[in-house]
């Protein structure tokens, strides 16, 4: 089920604008052409010749002297390999493009060569950020496809350690988001923090990032013991660096001059780009894919969608500060609800036996043997599962032949998504707002090129 | 005409001998090395204070406590390939480093770095033993009667060094971030001048030396020292402070050299000595300008002398300890706030402070007036006089505030029916 579908129904009954009106108005405005465009719309080999036939400055269009100028690949700023190519007008950003796939390593293409079981540790490589999700993503595909009930124990640990996840990957949005803007002491409170989290991360997986820890049936261990003890210390350990944050940036005169009224898109415009998360929520439109289409259990915690009124930078900042607060209250959920039982489901099929089992029973030998060789074999069929990733709507689409791989896999990164929006709410600001952009819609660079 | 020409310094009064010959370029020596030494420790001040903040360790590797970690960069840097750019002026490219750095040493020339100024007889000065020559001379390189005009002086040249480096590279990085050099360094040394106008104002003299000695009495009560920070009342100081971390560049000003918008700013295309060079002018002119604002500001060297047998020690350490102040002050700005965006950072110069430094300085003008026309108020703060020309300032303030109000809204207006939005 897709945003759009559903939003159809639930919006024009509350006597709201109907959802396909609102994404036209939205695209009337996003899609203009021209110069007036935000979008530039102009080929490689376009910039090239430009760069022989006017190669210092002056890039002629009818309304004034505008400058090509390239932002990335590789650049302090734009969160790894980037690129944007922005027509400047002295220093006001007018129409940009932005440039993907200097990051690009064929991971949908890889898993059609990969099991289902080996696929969790490809599609966790794609957002580096928030690891879990994609291997929730895909997890809850394969399943979908399987037909399988995975037990309650492991829906409750997935739902922990992905707002665990949430949490980690928010924290080193305040800390990229920090400095970006030049509070580069940001940088490092953030990154303390996430740290803390990481740390309870490897506790449980064994890595810091890229766990392959949710994989199709459950999760790779139960939690270990002691894990209340850690997670209790980090609930009781972050939100008072949350107040320190407050005090260093939320309050802060520069800070908010910086992030208030820049970059603004309203939900028209997001919707017709198709930009969900933080981003989508900040324009005041409250679409979180955990409260409107739930998955695991999150229809049984208490937790609130966090929305912003202007759609700005300060907005997006302040959404992310909050969904770390929100986070936590379902962590805490978690950690008093959290039931008893198997972390996996128990079927020959899909599980590997234990070890211990193995040297006692044949028939666990060859399923040990067949699920890691040849894999085990999925339902014909194709299926959509998404999750709310800290980014937005992830969601993994697979198609099966019936075979133990995927014919086909596809991922709908939403950095990817998300970056269409960088044009629209870069145009006509300065070269400083385009940072204070890049970094609010806090695009994971190997999720957009995967 | 020797005093005349060498400014004050009793050193010159007797003729230029071999021996004030050879003082004078022990002085020169000294201060070049006193220089560079401190701006050596500056930037590993600098530096283990940002990590301390950060809870980072920070450079420990060289030396004690990596304490000679700029010198290992230094050397480094010494001996990397030298790059310059096809696309650059090659002349102006080597040129504009010097013109960022030679600036930057010669204004710490007229700084009092030490001396007795509360001495009746020749104040500030220090007198070397008999078996040393028994010669007078101020602790400070040169006091020319032009004094802090020079310092103005060469904070605009500076300006030069880093447009002509960003404008040379031919590159477009440097090149917007030279605009904003010149744009910024400019409209700040506006606020920066007019503030201390008011220094003038109260000290009647350009020269530090003379500054330095007007702030050396005690001031209100006994306690309270007669600094210029207290006399001219605080806002000229705060405006200066402000003025004079954007004149550096450094956070939250350091919108030149923004490294999350422009790379390097205007020196992304430097490397080897001559990145090295603005390096070290950049820190040289935080420690000399933090050094200038002790001077005008802070009474300079002045303060008690505790122990009378090494009594030329004390001003010398009180001298460092308000200077270390500063620098800290300017490592703590750095770790904690976000930089300006361009826009924010011009209107804060022209519109803020620019306007409350001039409307201070006629503040200040007009008490000074009050003072000469009735003596007889004898600087209290409530006599009738005093209070008529708070009353008049006032007016005029909120009468130039006002006019100031409506032609932003109207320039604002304008803008807005030329539709540019930001």
């Amino acid at each position: 089920m897709t945003a759009t579908e559903d939003l159809t129904n639930t919006t024009s009954t509350d006597g709201a604008p109907a959802l396909e009106d609102l994404v036209f108005e939205g695209s009337e405005r996003v899609f203009r052409r021209g110069d007036d465009s935000a979008v530039l719309r102009m080929s490689e080999a376009e910039v090239a010749q430009l760069a022989i036939d006017a190669p210092n400055v002056a890039l002629e269009t009818n309304t004034d002297e505008r400058t090509i100028m390239n932002m990335g690949p590789s650049h302090p700023s734009t969160h790894g390999v980037l690129r944007l190519v922005l027509e400047l007008e002295g220093e006001v950003v007018k129409r940009s493009k932005p440039v993907v796939g200097y990051l690009h390593t064929g991971m949908e293409k890889t898993a059609e060569d990969l099991t289902y079981l080996q696929g969790a540790t490809n599609v966790t490589r794609m957002d580096y950020a928030s690891p879990l999700f994609s291997e929730l993503a895909f997890s809850l595909a394969v399943e979908k496809l399987l037909e399988i009930e995975i037990p309650a124990r492991a829906t409750w640990i997935r739902m922990m350690m992905c707002e665990l996840n949430r949490m980690s990957s928010h924290l080193l949005f305040m800390a990229t988001n920090g400095m970006d803007l030049g509070a580069v002491s940001m940088m490092i409170y953030g990154w303390r923090e996430r740290e803390e989290v990481l740390r309870f991360f490897e506790m449980v997986t064994g890595l810091r990032m890229n766990h392959n820890y949710i994989r199709p049936g459950g999760v790779a261990a139960d939690l270990p013991d002691g894990w209340t003890d850690e997670v209790q210390r980090l609930l009781e350990m972050i939100p008072p660096r949350l107040e320190e944050y407050d005090i260093l940036m939320t309050g802060q005169p520069i800070w908010r001059e910086r992030l208030q009224g820049v970059g603004v898109l309203n939900s028209a415009e997001a919707l017709a780009l198709g930009a969900t998360g933080p981003v989508l929520r900040s324009t005041g439109f409250a679409w979180d894919l955990r409260r409107d289409d739930p998955y695991l259990a999150y229809d049984e915690v208490d937790f609130d969608v966090v929305v912003g009124t202007y759609g700005d930078c300060f907005d997006r900042y302040a959404i992310r500060l909050n969904e770390i607060r929100e986070s936590m209250r379902i962590v805490q959920q978690c950690l008093d609800q959290m039931p008893k039982g198997d972390y996996r489901v128990q079927d020959k099929k899909v599980t590997p036996p234990p070890r211990a089992r193995i040297d006692e029973s044949m028939e666990a030998l060859i399923h040990h043997f067949k699920i890691f060789t040849e894999g085990f074999k999925v339902p014909e069929g194709e299926v959509y599962a998404a999750v709310e990733s800290p980014r937005g709507e992830l969601g993994v689409y697979i198609v099966s032949d019936g075979g133990p791989k995927p014919y086909r896999m596809h991922v709908r990164g939403p950095s990817f998504i998300n970056l269409q929006t960088l044009p629209h709410l870069m145009y006509d600001g300065l070269l400083a707002d385009g940072v204070a952009v890049i970094s609010s819609v806090d695009p994971i660079m190997g999720e957009v090129d995967r | 005409m020797t005093s005349l020409l060498a400014g004050l310094d009793p050193l010159f009064l007797n003729g230029v001998t071999l021996e004030v010959f050879i003082i004078v370029l022990v002085k020169v020596v000294i201060s070049f090395g006193v220089l560079l030494v401190s701006v050596m420790l500056m930037v590993w001040f600098e530096r283990k204070l940002v990590s301390d903040m950060q809870n980072r360790i920070g450079p420990n590797r060289a030396g004690p406590w990596g304490i000679l970690q700029t010198l290992a960069d230094g050397i480094k840097l010494f001996f990397k390939e030298d790059l310059q750019p096809d696309s650059s002026d090659p002349f102006v490219f080597k040129l504009a480093p010097y013109l960022s750095l030679v600036p930057a040493f010669l204004t710490f020339a007229i700084i009092p770095i030490g001396g007795d100024f509360t001495k009746a007889e020749n104040p500030g000065t220090i007198t070397f033993p008999d078996w040393l020559g028994g010669e007078t001379t101020f602790l400070q390189l040169a006091d020319p009667p032009v004094g802090v005009l020079l310092f103005l002086a060469m904070s605009s040249i500076a300006v030069y060094g880093v447009m002509l480096a960003g404008w040379a590279s031919g590159s477009k990085y440097p090149l917007l971030g030279s605009v904003r050099a010149s744009a910024q360094m400019v409209s700040y040394e506006a606020a920066l001048g007019l503030s201390l106008a008011t220094i003038f104002l109260q000290s009647r003299s350009l020269s530090t030396h003379d500054i330095v000695l007007d702030q050396a009495g005690a001031g209100w009560l006994g306690i309270i020292p007669h600094w210029n920070v207290i006399v001219t009342g605080f806002v000229p100081f705060v405006v200066f402070l402000i003025a004079a971390t954007a004149e550096l560049n450094r956070p939250p000003f350091d919108l030149v050299e923004a490294e999350q918008e422009l790379v390097g700013g205007f020196h992304t295309e430097y490397s080897s000595i001559r990145f090295a060079m603005f390096f070290l002018a950049e820190f040289m002119n935080t420690v000399t300008l933090s050094a200038i604002m002790v001077t005008l500001f802070f009474g300079g060297p002045s303060g008690p002398i505790l122990w009378d047998t090494i009594g030329w020690v004390w001003p010398i350490l009180w001298f460092l300890l308000k200077l270390f102040a500063f620098l800290f002050t300017f490592v703590w700005f750095r770790a904690t706030l976000p930089r300006f965006r361009y826009d924010q950072l011009m209107d804060l110069g022209w519109k803020v402070l620019i306007p409350i430094s001039l409307g201070w300085f006629l503040f200040l003008a007009g008490r000074n007036v009050v003072d000469d026309r009735w003596p007889n108020t004898n600087g209290s703060l409530f006599s009738k006089e005093v209070i008529i020309l708070l009353v008049i300032t006032i007016a005029i303030l909120a009468l130039g505030a006002m006019l100031l109000y409506s032609a932003i809204r109207n320039a604002a207006n304008k803008r807005e029916l030329e539709e540019v939005t930001f």
